[in-house]
């Protein structure tokens, strides 16, 4: 039974090539594996095997012949053992398939999906955002044996900045684990144990080191689920202080808020008070998806009527109107927060109506609250401690120009970290992160 | 076994005695599964010079007696992590040879549904934790896999394998401090084909002896002839007692050779012919264990049995791997995100 070799692709790209040689010819026995010809094209010489064994009977295509396009037969081999069936010839060519030149346009963006409003609590009483995030924590440990928090210095030293006080006294060293100073290992170990199953809260120092990580938080957290069909999730939390902190220069100080939000498979929240420390890192450690929490040092140790109800939690993807207003939405996170409220208490002295939204998750947004609110205001102002360029505050802003552009009395306007490397000096410092007289500024100049 | 360190030590079979026995019946199969994934790695390359596959494709060809010595040593519940070249490690743990080729043709009916492609498949059934496109990023993940028996106070073992190319990244070093701190059940695999795409060895590693690149943390390791099936099932027996018994992390050092490019689109003028013919005709794993196999009494009908029965998978597959549907639209959405 004869079988066609036929002209094989050295690359998806690849549409013909240059039968050089021949270095078998005809009346020669070939096992499978064995180098029959060479090929050729303006980028690379390849060799040619027998998938097959057998006899080649005719070899079609003499040596030297150029312009030899892909998939046409090139020689045909009887098959030694009656047992080889013909290579599946009859299949044209697929040429190798790139996106169609007018790809079809399936942004979500008209979609709103509005989460349930809010349960009430109840009863609350004041604790800082650190003792918020610790219980929060604590609350899941004691819930599910397969959370655990690993990082440098959560242990014995109590957390660098005491997040994780009391921890190992109650938990144990195999559920508080130190690490060494290597970020990239430690990460990449956490987040193959997410993938057997397990939990892990994985503690930056600051989200700064992050950096050292990120393949395995991009490559390896956010998209195997995807690459795998649905088989291997990644139930994992990575958390830290994020943005500046006080005089401790570039490389200390930087929000990565819009780095995280850009990549699908991961869900990002930024807590501001407490009581969205405390219940959004529980909703965090349950998700079964990576879940970035970036929270802020500066905040750590203020305080906030959070809920004593011992099941409190936040829902992941839910904004929260701080404040009501009518001339203008204000929408900021994190830290930001706090700048956007004294802005708002500014202007309510000048007369000025302004609704702060504390977005509290950056992916996926609350685009329901944002967009409703600015068809109440027809206003908007974003504020963020990071760079303006492809920012959150950009999103933002595009996501209520696509929705209530109609509704929209003056263009968006952002507030925003200054566009340089973090100075170290304070006069330079205080100048490069928003202040509360830029949100006044910003909003004046839209009425 | 009791003469694993003896074998580890001469780095070859002691597998000479003629007679058949359970080392007949265990080169026997060693040779079924090698045969299995050089048959299906020289189909997938037809496919892929048929336009059939797409992208990146790295064939295992060469490098058969490294996987299949190491599975052989295994149990169910261990767990495997490898790179992007994984065709092999995939059919070695007995994930199907359809979903694996069919995820080669980007077909719904692929490991991944045809999504992840040739260097990320996965099986939650086999404990297969991928494919990873990312030189060395397996390594980090394999702890994790390792790390989950500690925490789970398991006896399972987990098995990283990586290229000598990927030996020489730092978080290749993270990990083995790591391990060996926590004293993880992990086995680090270094298949040394000596070529890290087109740069060789030695104009990549200072180390000359990759099987002590563990010795800082004091990890025992040890190079083995990773073209012999049989010195590697031993060698890894070894290993997987030294990991189970809580011992703490261990290093292999395969040596052995890629008869193909780096991937489909490789030249290979890196490497003269005559390397790879002398390496082929004179070093080959599976020649070398049809030949023992003679040697024991094994007839060519029974060769001919396994050489029809694994021509007969490959075939399939590869019918399989071009009827499978492509992914349905909505697939592009899926999978992002778990809900609820």
């Amino acid at each position: 039974m004869a079988t066609e070799i036929l002209m094989p692709a050295l690359s998806p790209t690849m549409t013909e090539g240059k039968l050089a040689r021949w270095l078998k010819h005809e009346g020669d026995k070939v096992r499978a594996g064995d180098v029959i010809a060479e090929i050729e094209t303006d980028k690379a010489t390849m060799e040619v095997e027998a998938v097959d064994e057998g006899t080649i009977s005719k070899l079609l295509i003499a040596e030297g012949t150029e312009g030899v396009a892909v998939n046409t037969p090139i020689a045909e081999l009887d098959g030694g053992n009656g047992a080889a069936r013909p290579a599946p010839v009859s299949t044209p060519a697929p040429v190798p398939v790139s996106a169609p030149a007018s790809a079809p346009v399936h942004h979500h963006a008209p979609v709103i999906a509005s989460l349930p409003e809010e349960k009430d609590w109840g009863p609350t009483a004041p604790i800082t955002v650190r003792e918020a995030l610790r219980d929060a924590m604590a609350a899941e440990m004691r819930r599910d044996k397969d959370v655990f928090l690993l990082g440098e210095e959560v242990a014995q030293y109590q957390g660098a900045y005491k997040i994780s006080q009391g921890l190992l006294d109650e938990f144990g060293p195999k559920r508080v684990i130190d690490t060494p100073i290597t970020e990239h290992g430690f990460t990449g170990m956490a987040v193959g144990a997410a993938m057997t199953g397990l939990k892990p809260i994985v503690e930056f120092m600051t989200f700064n080191f992050s950096m050292q990580a990120m393949d395995q938080i991009i490559n390896s957290a956010a998209k195997t689920l995807y690459m795998s069909g649905g088989q291997m999730g990644c139930p994992i939390v990575f958390r830290g202080p994020n943005g500046a902190a006080s005089r401790v220069a570039a490389q200390h100080s930087q929000c990565y808020a819009s780095w995280y939000a850009h990549v699908p498979g991961l869900k990002v929240v930024a807590p501001w008070s407490a009581a969205d420390a405390k219940g959004l890192l529980r909703a965090a450690i349950r998700d079964p998806n990576p879940v970035i929490c970036l929270e802020n040092e500066i905040l750590y140790g203020q305080t906030f009527e959070c809920p004593t109800d011992p099941d409190f939690i936040l829902p992941i993807g839910k904004a929260k109107v701080e404040r009501a207003g009518d001339k203008v939405t204000i929408v900021a996170f994190s830290r930001m927060v706090t700048v956007a409220m004294q802005a708002a208490e500014a202007l309510a002295e000048q007369g000025i109506g302004a609704e702060v939204i504390n977005l509290r998750t950056l992916r996926p947004l609350d685009t329901a609250t944002v967009v409703e609110s600015v068809k109440k205001t027809s206003r908007l102002v974003t504020v963020e401690e990071g760079w303006p360029y492809a920012g959150i505050g950009a999103e933002v802003a595009m996501t209520v120009i696509e929705h209530c552009f109609d509704w929209l009395d003056a263009p968006p306007a952002r507030v925003h970290g200054i566009d340089v490397p973090l100075p170290y000096a304070a006069n330079l410092e205080r100048m490069a992160l928003p202040q509360p007289d830029w949100v006044v500024d910003a909003v004046k100049k839209l009425l | 076994m009791a003469v694993a360190a003896e074998t580890r030590k001469r780095g070859k079979s002691r597998t000479t005695a003629a007679a058949p026995g359970p080392d007949r019946g265990r080169l026997e199969r060693a040779y079924r599964d090698m045969l299995l994934i050089r048959r299906f790695e020289e189909k997938a390359g037809q496919l892929y010079g048929m336009g059939l596959i797409g992208g990146f494709c790295h064939l295992y060809i060469g490098q058969e007696a490294v996987v299949v010595g190491v599975t052989m040593a295994l149990e169910d519940g261990d767990q495997v992590i490898t790179s992007y070249r994984d065709h092999g490690h995939m059919l070695a743990t007995g994930m199907s040879a359809r979903g694996v080729m069919s995820e080669l043709t980007g077909r719904a009916g692929g490991h991944s549904k045809g999504k992840g492609g040739s260097m990320h498949m996965f099986s939650k059934e086999k404990q297969f934790y991928g494919g990873h496109g990312i030189v060395g990023a397996q390594v980090s993940l394999g702890n994790g896999l390792a790390f989950s028996n500690w925490y789970r106070g398991s006896d399972r073992v987990a098995t990283t394998y990586f290229g000598e190319g990927a030996s020489n990244q730092g978080q290749v070093y993270e990990s083995f401090n790591l391990a060996a701190l926590m004293k993880l059940p992990v086995i680090f695999i270094i298949e040394n084909n000596k070529y890290g795409m087109g740069t060789a060895v030695e104009r990549a590693s200072a180390s000359h002896d990759l099987s002590r690149n563990g010795a800082a943390w004091s990890i025992p390791g040890v190079a083995v002839d990773g073209m012999d099936v049989i010195a590697v099932h031993e060698a890894a027996q070894a290993a997987v007692a030294h990991c189970r018994a809580g011992k703490g992390p261990y290093l292999m050092e395969m040596k052995t050779y890629r008869y193909r490019g780096h991937s489909m689109s490789d030249p290979a003028r890196y490497r003269t012919r005559e390397e790879v013919q002398r390496m082929r005709t004179e070093h080959d794993c599976i020649e070398a264990a049809r030949a023992r196999l003679q040697a024991m009494g094994l007839d060519e009908a029974a060769f001919r049995r396994i050489d029809d029965e694994v021509k007969a998978i490959v075939q399939d597959a590869a019918d399989f791997a071009q009827e499978s549907p492509e992914p349905d639209a909505a697939e592009l959405y899926t999978d992002v995100l778990v809900e609820g």
